[in-house]
């Protein structure tokens, strides 16, 4: 996805202090990275699996690391980066409990972005058609999907309570990233897209 | 053979020599009073001296590097893939370097030539490069060549390891620092590898010690083997079997002990011919220096500590099926790099081709390349 698609980045950028080191989980081309580079003045790395991903990173000139997240991220020093940062991945790997765990490991502070499995259609989808949902936000088939954990904001929340990790801030948006006030009343209900602030 | 030189070549090229009289200090406490270098370069060194490029070689490599010596040559230099205008190493873009190693045995100072102090050659005499003293005379060879910065220093192989050690000795003088198919040192697996190709040269009878050159014959034999050994090192399984199978030579078998399968034709071929164009001191120098590589043993084996001396960018470059240097090895020196808070890139390329991968021009692989090195001169010079 290009950056022009991503406005989940306009969010996080306030949330990253200027100069400081940022890990980016599953970063893609690059766009996050470059963005916070260019703007924040911000050094890291990414960690992504797809080659061309890989290859598009290096010509823009971000640091990238071929790494399946899933294999562990034990080649990171505990605190040895600002915030280590997640967009839209969570759901695709095979722990994310673990991940979100080690994401504070590594980072004093780290940023989640996910898509709500809550979000009423999906509920109405699965509820009245009785079959797993297929949306522009969830493209894809029940066999052939990258998403293997589906989790609501509520899930999140509850896990973080559970683990003793402190949410910062949170923006619930749709999938144009787009706010209102609907949204803020009924998030788990209403909203797309969670952006998660999140500290020990 | 190419009766039309390819729009994509360097075209051909001459090599040149650079003499230096200034003694080079080795890591073996020995020094070389006086020594040549043969080099070749592609493309033109731009009015800044900004787009310099050092091309370090492997074990068996030389300054032919691109392009072609002759109009009668069957084959381009050993990385000509790689190295052209348009392709992974633009030379419409870079000025491109390329060396003969001290030791080496294609017109550098090394075994075959005259010892000055006895006047004889050097044979096994001729005092054993570390990869560092190779990177020192590199480094006077920019000097000659008026190069203060290198854009970047690229290697495969034991040329990663040169271009590790230029970014540890040579912090200011490179912006970038292409790492592929190599390893911050060799595992026992590596040197016990490396010892029966030595083993296979040192007892050929025609090895005189290493003085064969005095009794006009030389270890053609233990060399071949060597090679052979080398060879099947710097393939994959896989690739073998999709190259060769087991196709027999002639439909048959002979139910005798020549050849019979091709992948046996195909290594004599590759040891007979490599024979006949390699002094077996040099082989058995850089094989040499490759056991001792081990830069992060200054550094009680700390690695991130041996790097953190570096100013440059790093990508490192590694191939599914290299289990020669595997990816693996590679990692070690991205996270040393991570540890040590240094930008590095790393990538993992699938290929079938194990560790002589990294000199085939694979799309990935040349996007990823030249994506680097773009990047590298558009950064602007780091202040």
């Amino acid at each position: 996805m290009s950056q022009i698609e991503r406005p989940d980045f306009d969010f996080i950028e306030p949330w990253i202090e200027p100069n400081s080191r940022v890990l980016d989980l599953g970063c893609g081309d690059g766009g996050l990275l470059a963005m916070l580079r260019d703007n924040k003045n911000v050094r890291g790395y990414g960690l992504e699996i797809d080659t061309d991903n890989i290859v598009e990173c290096v010509a823009r000139g971000v640091d990238v690391i071929h790494q399946d997240l899933d294999a562990g991220l034990d080649n990171f020093d505990d605190q040895s980066f600002d915030t280590v940062i997640m967009t839209q991945s969570l759901q695709q790997t095979t722990a994310p409990d673990r991940i979100v765990e080690e994401m504070l490991r590594i980072g004093r502070q780290a940023v989640v972005t996910f898509p709500n499995f809550g979000h009423w259609t999906t509920r109405a989808y699965l509820g009245f058609r009785g079959r797993m949902p297929v949306s522009e936000s969830l493209p894809y088939a029940w066999y052939e999907t990258p998403n293997i954990h589906f989790f609501t904001f509520r899930d999140f929340e509850v896990l973080c309570r559970e683990r003793g990790i402190k949410i910062r801030t949170r923006a619930v948006v749709d999938r144009n990233h787009q706010a209102n006030w609907k949204m803020r009343m009924l998030p788990n209900l209403l909203g797309e897209i969670a952006l998660y602030h999140i500290s020990r | 053979m190419p009766t039309e030189i390819p729009a994509d070549s360097v075209g051909l090229v001459e090599p040149q020599t650079a003499f230096f009289d200034e003694p080079l200090p080795l890591r073996s406490g020995r020094s070389l009073a006086s020594y040549q270098l043969v080099y070749e370069t592609y493309g033109t060194l731009n009015a800044e001296r900004s787009n310099a490029i050092l091309i370090c070689h492997a074990l068996s490599g030389h300054h032919h590097a691109a392009g072609f010596h002759s109009r009668d040559d069957r084959k381009p230099g050993w990385w000509d893939a790689c190295i052209g205008p348009g392709k992974a190493i633009d030379t419409n873009r870079y000025f491109v370097v390329s060396l003969n190693n001290l030791g080496g045995c294609h017109g550098s100072t090394g075994p075959t030539d005259i010892d000055p102090e006895t006047g004889r050659r050097y044979g096994p005499d001729f005092p054993i490069m570390a990869v560092r003293d190779w990177v020192k005379s590199q480094a006077r060879l920019a000097d000659r060549l008026g190069i203060q910065q290198w854009l970047a220093v690229i290697g495969g192989s034991l040329g990663g390891m040169q271009a590790m050690r230029w970014s540890i000795d040579y912090p200011e003088r490179m912006r970038g620092c292409a790492v592929i198919a190599s390893a911050p040192k060799l595992s026992a697996q590596n040197i016990a590898f490396n010892e029966v190709a030595r083993q296979a040269i040192t007892s050929d009878p025609d090895f005189h010690d290493g003085h064969y050159y005095q009794h006009d014959t030389s270890p053609r034999r233990g060399l071949m083997l060597a090679r052979m050994l080398g060879h099947i090192t710097y393939l994959s399984e896989s690739g073998m079997r999709e190259k060769f199978g087991r196709e027999l030579r002639q439909g048959k078998l002979h139910f005798s002990y020549d050849v019979d399968f091709e992948v046996e034709s195909y290594l004599r071929y590759q040891g007979e011919n490599f024979s006949d164009n390699f002094d077996a001191n040099t082989y058995l120098l850089m094989t040499k220096a490759l056991d001792y590589y081990d830069p992060a043993g200054d550094h009680d084996g700390d690695l991130a500590r041996c790097l953190s001396q570096s100013q440059c960018r790093f990508l490192v470059t590694s191939f599914s099926s290299d289990w020669r240097f595997t990816p693996a090895r590679s990692e070690e020196i991205v996270r040393a790099l991570v540890r040590a808070k240094k930008p590095v890139s790393y990538l993992e390329i699938e290929a079938d081709q194990g560790h002589d991968s990294f000199l085939f021009p694979i799309p990935e692989y040349v996007k990823l390349l030249s994506g680097f090195l773009a990047s590298l001169s558009t950064e602007g010079a780091p202040a």
